[in-house]
């Protein structure tokens, strides 16, 4: 199952480097990418929770976290930071994500798993996010687990693994749903179900050691299919103030019987 | 032809799918009046086919046995799949819900075709060109969709769940699709009780009061706890509250938490991020107590109370209680 027989699991990890846009949305001059020139860069937290659940998960069966990114030269700042965590291989195909579509990034992803499986090392189990910040395209994972012929589990929050068998549970529309399925397999993670952890700087050094695998992707992408980003109106703030502090409360509620709310 | 993946609860059709036939009613009338027909999976309450017909939609597809007891993804899709074929239906959509994102996004894996997901309009028939919602709906996608079937999904809020103005006669017909033990692999084995679904009642209520940094700490939560309570409503927080541990995720509104709607939404000492805007900003009105007047929550706020939310709520929660006696 892994590299040597009876060895703890192997966990992949995918990740995203986003703009960290907070306040305000710059776009590229072409439209086809959120410029994160001037906020810099991030991780969906969905994201962040999946590199936690996978570094648990290892450490609990003595295995490996591999985290793996499709991106830019510069998204290598995200690998290290998921290695600072506890993850301890990276593997990074270059390329432009304003010029892939989810079906090429699940393409690409699948690439490696499959070669990492013929070169030994076996992945039991694939984790993504939900879905990304930025292009919020919510299928790589699901185009994943069809390229590989594996059985996906969507929007977990919480998961355990035991005896060959992911365990996972999803905030599901009726209620706690558990899904029991065999490895290996897929799962994209919402957050909320763990805290992801603070890098120490034991974990930050220890990260600038790793080897980083440079890979370029194996097929020419189809694109995302993006004619452009738009973004809407900004609309002049038209906010009545009501006053202020606590001498403002007597008119907050004249406007709750206004609305006719809290009666 | 248009083709559906509706969802349904205890109650009916649930708001998100009818808001997705809303948006199924103007392609169909831009296309010049194209059928829409629907999948519905499962057990089923009374009165969904008197509620389809009022929404116009010209025929179901209720889809059940053994294998839809209960939810598996790829098995649900398989039996679109299958519908699709049936009907030669170019469009397949869903609501853009965890559901509806899930099974159109399996159905796309399968057919190895395109999916939009989160789609406010159509920008253009021929080619096919839909606008669709990105990074947490603070912007704006015009994405290519002109292969066939066309697959996406319908973002929440983006359209009324109005009816139709005139109800149509439903067709109904009951399918057993055969399903491939593959797609049975991932399927949900156990639901646990309903009470566990704990941000329900966030997404429901009719006044949210939120709280962010501005709380100060775990402890710096009981007066807008009680303005909630107060004013029959619930809390949500912010993703810093939540990342410090002060306040339990499912409480968290935005982008990575729950999106509300409420009547009202009192956000203080919420700065106003566009990821968690993109959870708020449904909201019909929203009142804002900040200490900085220039915070893009207040900017974008109905109204707002400059100053600190301490004093601020404690004194509107004794007015309250002043009034009511
Ligand atoms: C991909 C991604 C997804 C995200 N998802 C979410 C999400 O789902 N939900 C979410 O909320 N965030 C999300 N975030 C984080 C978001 O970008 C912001 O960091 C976060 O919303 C800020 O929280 P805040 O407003 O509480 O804190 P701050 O931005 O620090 O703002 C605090 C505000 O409180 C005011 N204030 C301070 N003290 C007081 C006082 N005593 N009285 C009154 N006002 C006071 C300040 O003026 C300020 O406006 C996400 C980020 C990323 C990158
Ligand atoms: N360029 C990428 N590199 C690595 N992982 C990615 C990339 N794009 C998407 N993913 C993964 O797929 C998930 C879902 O993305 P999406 O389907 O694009 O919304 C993300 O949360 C990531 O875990």
């Amino acid at each position: 199952m892994t590299e040597t027989p009876g060895a703890g699991l192997q966990v992949l990890v995918c990740i995203k480097r986003v703009p960290d846009s907070s306040s305000q949305i710059l776009l590229t001059e072409d439209a086809q990418a959120v410029d994160g020139r001037h906020v810099g860069f991030t991780v969906s937290p969905h994201e962040e929770c999946a590199v936690e659940l996978a570094i648990r998960l290892a450490d609990a069966t003595g295995g490996r976290v591999t985290v793996l990114t499709v991106g830019p030269p510069e998204a290598v700042d995200q690998l290290r930071n998921a290695l600072a965590l506890g993850c301890g291989a990276a593997v990074h195909v270059e390329a432009d994500p304003a010029r892939l579509g989810p079906a090429d990034v699940a393409r690409e992803i699948a690439a490696v798993v499959q070669e990492h499986q013929q070169a030994g090392t076996s992945y039991d189990l694939v984790l993504l996010g939900n879905d990304a910040a930025d292009s919020g395209d919510f299928q790589v994972g699901i185009r994943l687990a069809y390229a590989l012929g594996r059985p996906v589990v969507n929007g977990t929050s919480t998961l355990e693994v035991a005896d060959g068998v992911l365990t996972a549970h999803v905030d599901g529309p009726a209620g706690a749903e558990t899904y029991s399925v065999p490895l290996p397999a897929v799962a994209t993670v919402l957050e909320g179900g763990v805290e992801p952890r603070y890098p120490t700087i034991k974990g930050r050094m220890a990260a600038k050691k790793v080897a980083v695998e440079q890979r370029a992707p194996v097929t020419e992408p189809q694109g995302p299919r993006r004619v452009r980003l738009l973004l809407p109106p900004p609309s002049p703030s038209t906010v009545e103030v009501l006053g202020e502090g606590s001498a403002a409360a007597s008119a907050v509620v004249d406007l709750f019987e206004k609305l006719g709310v809290g009666r | 032809m248009i083709l559906l993946f509706l969802e349904t609860d205890a109650e009916g059709v649930t708001e998100i799918s009818l808001e997705t036939v809303a948006f199924a009613r103007s392609l169909s009338a831009a296309g010049g009046g194209i059928a829409i027909r629907a999948a519905v999976i499962g057990q089923l309450p009374d009165g969904v086919r008197e509620e389809l017909g009022a929404h116009g939609v010209n025929e179901v597809f209720h889809v059940s046995g053994d294998a839809f007891d209960s939810y598996a993804g790829a098995a649900w899709a398989a039996a679109l799949q299958e519908l699709r074929e049936r009907t030669g239906s170019v469009v397949v959509a869903a609501a853009g819900s965890p559901r509806g994102n899930e099974v159109i996004a399996h159905l796309a894996a399968r057919l190895d075709v395109p999916m939009a997901a989160n789609v406010i309009s159509f920008a253009g028939l021929a080619p096919f060109v839909v606008t669709r919602q990105v990074v947490g709906g603070a912007a704006l996608e015009e994405m290519r969709l002109d292969v066939r079937p066309a697959l996406f999904t319908v973002a929440g809020h983006a359209w009324t769940a109005e009816r139709a103005p005139e109800p149509v006669a439903t067709a109904w017909q009951e399918v057993t699709p055969e399903v491939a033990p593959a797609d049975l692999v991932a399927r949900v084995v156990a639901v646990g009780a309903k009470e566990e679904d704990r941000s329900d009642a966030l997404k429901s209520a009719r006044v949210v009061v939120g709280a962010g940094r501005g709380a100060g700490g775990p402890d710096g939560f009981d007066a807008v706890i009680e303005l909630a309570r107060l004013l029959g409503g619930a809390l949500g927080v912010s993703r810093v509250v939540t990342s410090l541990g002060w306040r339990p995720h499912h409480e968290q509104v935005g982008q990575t938490g729950s999106r509300i709607a409420p009547e009202l939404y009192i956000p203080c000492g919420i700065s106003g991020a566009i990821q968690h805007w993109a959870g708020c900003a449904s909201s019909k009105t929203i009142l804002a107590i900040n200490t900085d007047p220039e915070a893009p929550m207040v900017t974008k706020a109905d109204y707002a109370v400059i100053g600190d939310m301490h004093e601020v709520v404690p004194a509107v929660v004794e007015e309250l209680h002043r009034r009511r006696g």
